[in-house]
């Protein structure tokens, strides 16, 4: 079975995002099957990371429709072109079904490293203590930082950090990995520690949507890449296309800058 | 008659105060604690209204930080003494009670003491919560905990570590607060002394044991505020 | 509310201001002498100096301001021996008495500050300064100490609206500054809430017009924090 057979595991119509007077997102149009890997790309300004926190209403949308594993997050006029959250309850569940990974880890700095990964399995979607501890020393183990689990965070070096959000993120078993600028605060030496695990759960056949800068990740790793510029998708494809031949200039010129 | 020394004043001889003292300074503790704690709450609310209320609950708690930090705390102590004789006076007249009727100094004092404690608490809670980084928040709010959740599991833990050195420094100043409600006639370390030091002629002794009390006191209870401190911000960056 | 009453009360407190004023100046001068001596004695790296400054701020930090008063004014009249020499002519006055205490407690905090402000002064200035062929005394007089004070001001005027708040005490000892006259009114009418309202108003004036005062005397001395347009021309003129 092709990816391109899957269901849709997230999907975006006519997305919009107004900051004040700034349009960051001028109708966007996507989709994610399942066991895709899709990166987006774009210069700083481009509205990605503001697209992806739309998925998760981090960011409520002014308008638009977003899509979960089929089910269409409800969303309810809130006058001058803006929208709200209708359903609070829904959007805690869907969030809980999608793993988000911040570019500042957003590590919980009172909570040592296990119990920031047993935290939301255990109060969100209460399942046993004995269930969610197994499944976060093994996912620990996963992403290589066994030994720091009882670690607070500020002891921890940032790839290692990256690494523990990593998991915290799996362990509510999501159906998408959502991930923002994963490597961007990382220094150079740490970033492919961080790559390697994410390599690897884009071989699981884990669905991810990946906001980057890292070119290798996108053409090496990713089924299908993105390119926003301006808050609109200016081109999009397969890897081996649009690094080999892209049809937008200005795409062109990204990746070679 | 020859006089006491002070090692006979503080014992619990024919000439010892011993037990009045420690029994005075408990009630000074007692005194203390409970303006605290009355600040405590008052802190919570007020940080609250700082930090996340309307323009008019902000106004109100920006008029109360300021007030209470601009006058003399002995002030409050007095509009809570005298000021609630005459409330309980002027109630107790709509019942039929004829005359004057005092209000109780403990309670005037703890109030008084804890409105004052609470102005402080207010800046520490709101300096506190500013604190708290906002990634940490939003990464429990992508977890997809309610705001409940999320209050009691990761903001309100956060906020308390973040605010505990600045307890403590209130905490200090609270106790050393607690002396002025003396002039309420409550029997805590201060009015004992006064009372010890009328009636023996030996004002000296009298305070310097009552100056030694309050420095054991806050020496004792500043121990034990660090060794909490060490263990609830374990893992809690310091900017 | 009464505003016959309240204006009334308003005109007997404001007698009493010069006196407020003259206790919170003359404590906050001289403590500051008082301070600046502890704060080097701190730094000084003379063991038994430094011990004897960390020991008096300890104390004075440790214990209620009321206690200290009642140790100076009632406590000192136990030595006989103390009421024969010239001093006890200044320890008799209750004035002197509060003006001492408080002298002697805003040194404590006040020190601490100041320490701090010394502390942040960049090595490298000092370093420059003795470089230039400036003295030991020179070089603390032109340089650094100007820098520590404009570091140290922020928390200088806190510990000076501390100080303002404290003359309040002195009342207990039977001055008749603002809090003093403010008690007898409310002791002879039982109307505690507007006297409050008006004493409390005054404490607050002083203590914004001194906060707005602290605020002028930082910009004066930042110069080299502001804009390049507002450098005076004559900045050669002083030296």
């Amino acid at each position: 079975m092709t990816v391109s057979t899957t269901p849709a595991a997230i999907t975006v119509r006519g997305l919009r995002k107004s900051f004040g007077p700034v349009e960051v997102l001028k109708g966007i149009d996507m989709e994610a099957r399942e066991g895709e890997v899709v990166s987006i790309l774009g210069s700083s300004g481009s509205g990605k990371s503001t697209m992806l926190r739309c998925i998760n209403m981090l960011e409520t949308p002014d308008a638009g429709e977003i899509t979960v594993a089929g089910e269409a997050i409800k969303l309810a006029p809130a006058g001058a072109g803006k929208s709200k959250i209708a359903d609070r309850k829904q959007v805690e569940r869907i969030r809980s079904e999608l793993g988000m990974v911040f570019q500042s880890f957003n590590l919980w700095s009172h909570k040592t490293v296990l119990e920031n990964v047993m935290e939301a399995p255990l109060h969100v979607q209460k399942r046993s203590r004995a269930e969610c501890l197994e499944e976060a020393e093994a996912l620990l183990a996963k992403v290589g930082i066994a030994d720091k689990r009882n670690h607070y965070p500020a002891h921890l070096s940032g790839g290692q950090q990256q690494r523990a959000a990593i998991a915290r993120a799996l362990a509510m078993r999501p159906k998408v990995m959502l991930f923002d600028e994963p490597t961007s605060a990382l220094d150079p030496e740490l970033v492919g520690e961080v790559l390697r695990v994410m390599r690897a759960l884009a071989e699981e056949g884990r669905t991810m949507l990946v906001v980057t800068h890292e070119m290798g990740f996108a053409r090496d790793v990713s089924s299908r890449v993105i390119f926003l510029h301006q808050g609109a998708i200016e081109e999009e494809g397969r890897p081996q296309d649009m690094f080999t031949n892209a049809r937008s200039e200005r795409f062109r010129k990204f990746i070679s800058g | 008659m020859a006089q006491p020394t002070i090692w006979e004043l503080i014992g619990t001889g024919p000439n010892g105060w011993g037990i009045a003292l420690a029994i005075a300074a408990v009630m000074t503790i007692l005194i203390a604690l409970s303006g605290f704690v009355i600040g405590a709450v008052i802190g919570v609310f007020g940080a609250w209204a700082k930090v996340a209320g309307g323009p008019v609950t902000r106004s109100i708690a920006g008029f109360y930080t300021t007030v209470l930090r601009g006058i003399p705390d002995l002030l409050v102590i007095y509009l809570f003494y005298f000021g609630g004789s005459a409330v309980v006076t002027a109630i107790g007249k709509l019942f039929g009670a004829q005359g004057f009727i005092g209000f109780p100094g403990f309670l005037a004092g703890a109030l008084a003491v804890g409105i004052t404690s609470g102005a402080q608490q207010t800046e520490v809670f709101r300096g506190a919560f500013k604190a708290v980084p906002s990634g940490e928040l939003e990464a429990a709010t992508a977890c997809g905990m309610s705001r409940w959740l999320r209050f009691r599991r990761i903001l309100a833990p956060l906020t308390l570590r973040h605010a505990i050195p600045g307890m403590g420094n209130v905490w200090q100043v609270t106790l050393k607060e607690s002396a002025l409600v003396s002039v309420t006639g409550v029997v805590e370390l201060l009015r004992q002394s006064q009372i010890g030091a009328g009636s023996t002629g030996l004002p000296f002794d009298f305070y310097i044991i009552s100056a030694a009390i309050y420095l054991a006191i806050s020496t004792v209870s500043g121990g034990l505020l660090q060794f909490s401190e060490k263990r609830f911000t374990r893992g809690v960056r310091r900017g | 509310m009464d505003i016959l009453f309240l204006w009334e009360t308003f005109l007997s407190l404001i007698t009493a201001l010069p006196l407020t004023l003259q206790l919170a100046a003359s404590a906050i001068v001289l403590g500051a002498f008082l301070a600046l001596g502890l704060a080097l004695c701190r730094l000084s790296g003379i063991l038994p100096l430094d011990w004897f400054a960390r020991a008096y701020i300890f104390a004075f930090r440790g214990t209620p301001l009321l206690v200290q008063i009642f140790l100076i004014y009632y406590g000192l009249s136990q030595f006989r021996g103390l009421r024969q020499t010239i001093l006890w002519s200044v320890l008799r006055e209750p004035y002197w008495c509060a003006v001492i205490a408080l002298m002697l407690n805003t040194a404590a905090y006040s020190s601490e500050i100041i320490r701090g402000g010394l502390l942040s002064v960049p090595f490298g200035q000092v370093e420059a300064a003795r470089a230039c062929g400036m003295s030991r005394f020179m070089t603390f007089r032109r340089i650094t100490l100007p820098l520590a004070i404009r570091q140290a001001l922020p928390g200088y005027s806190n510990e000076m609206i501390s100080m303002v708040k404290a003359t309040s005490l002195a009342s207990i000892i039977t001055i008749m500054e603002v809090t003093g006259v403010a008690a007898r009114i409310i002791s002879e009418t039982y109307r505690a809430i507007e006297v409050f309202i008006v004493a409390g108003a005054i404490y607050l004036a002083i203590n914004f017009i001194l906060t707005q005062l602290v605020a002028f005397a930082e910009y004066r001395l930042s110069p080299h924090l502001r804009q390049p347009a507002a450098l005076p021309t004559t900045s050669t003129g002083a030296a």
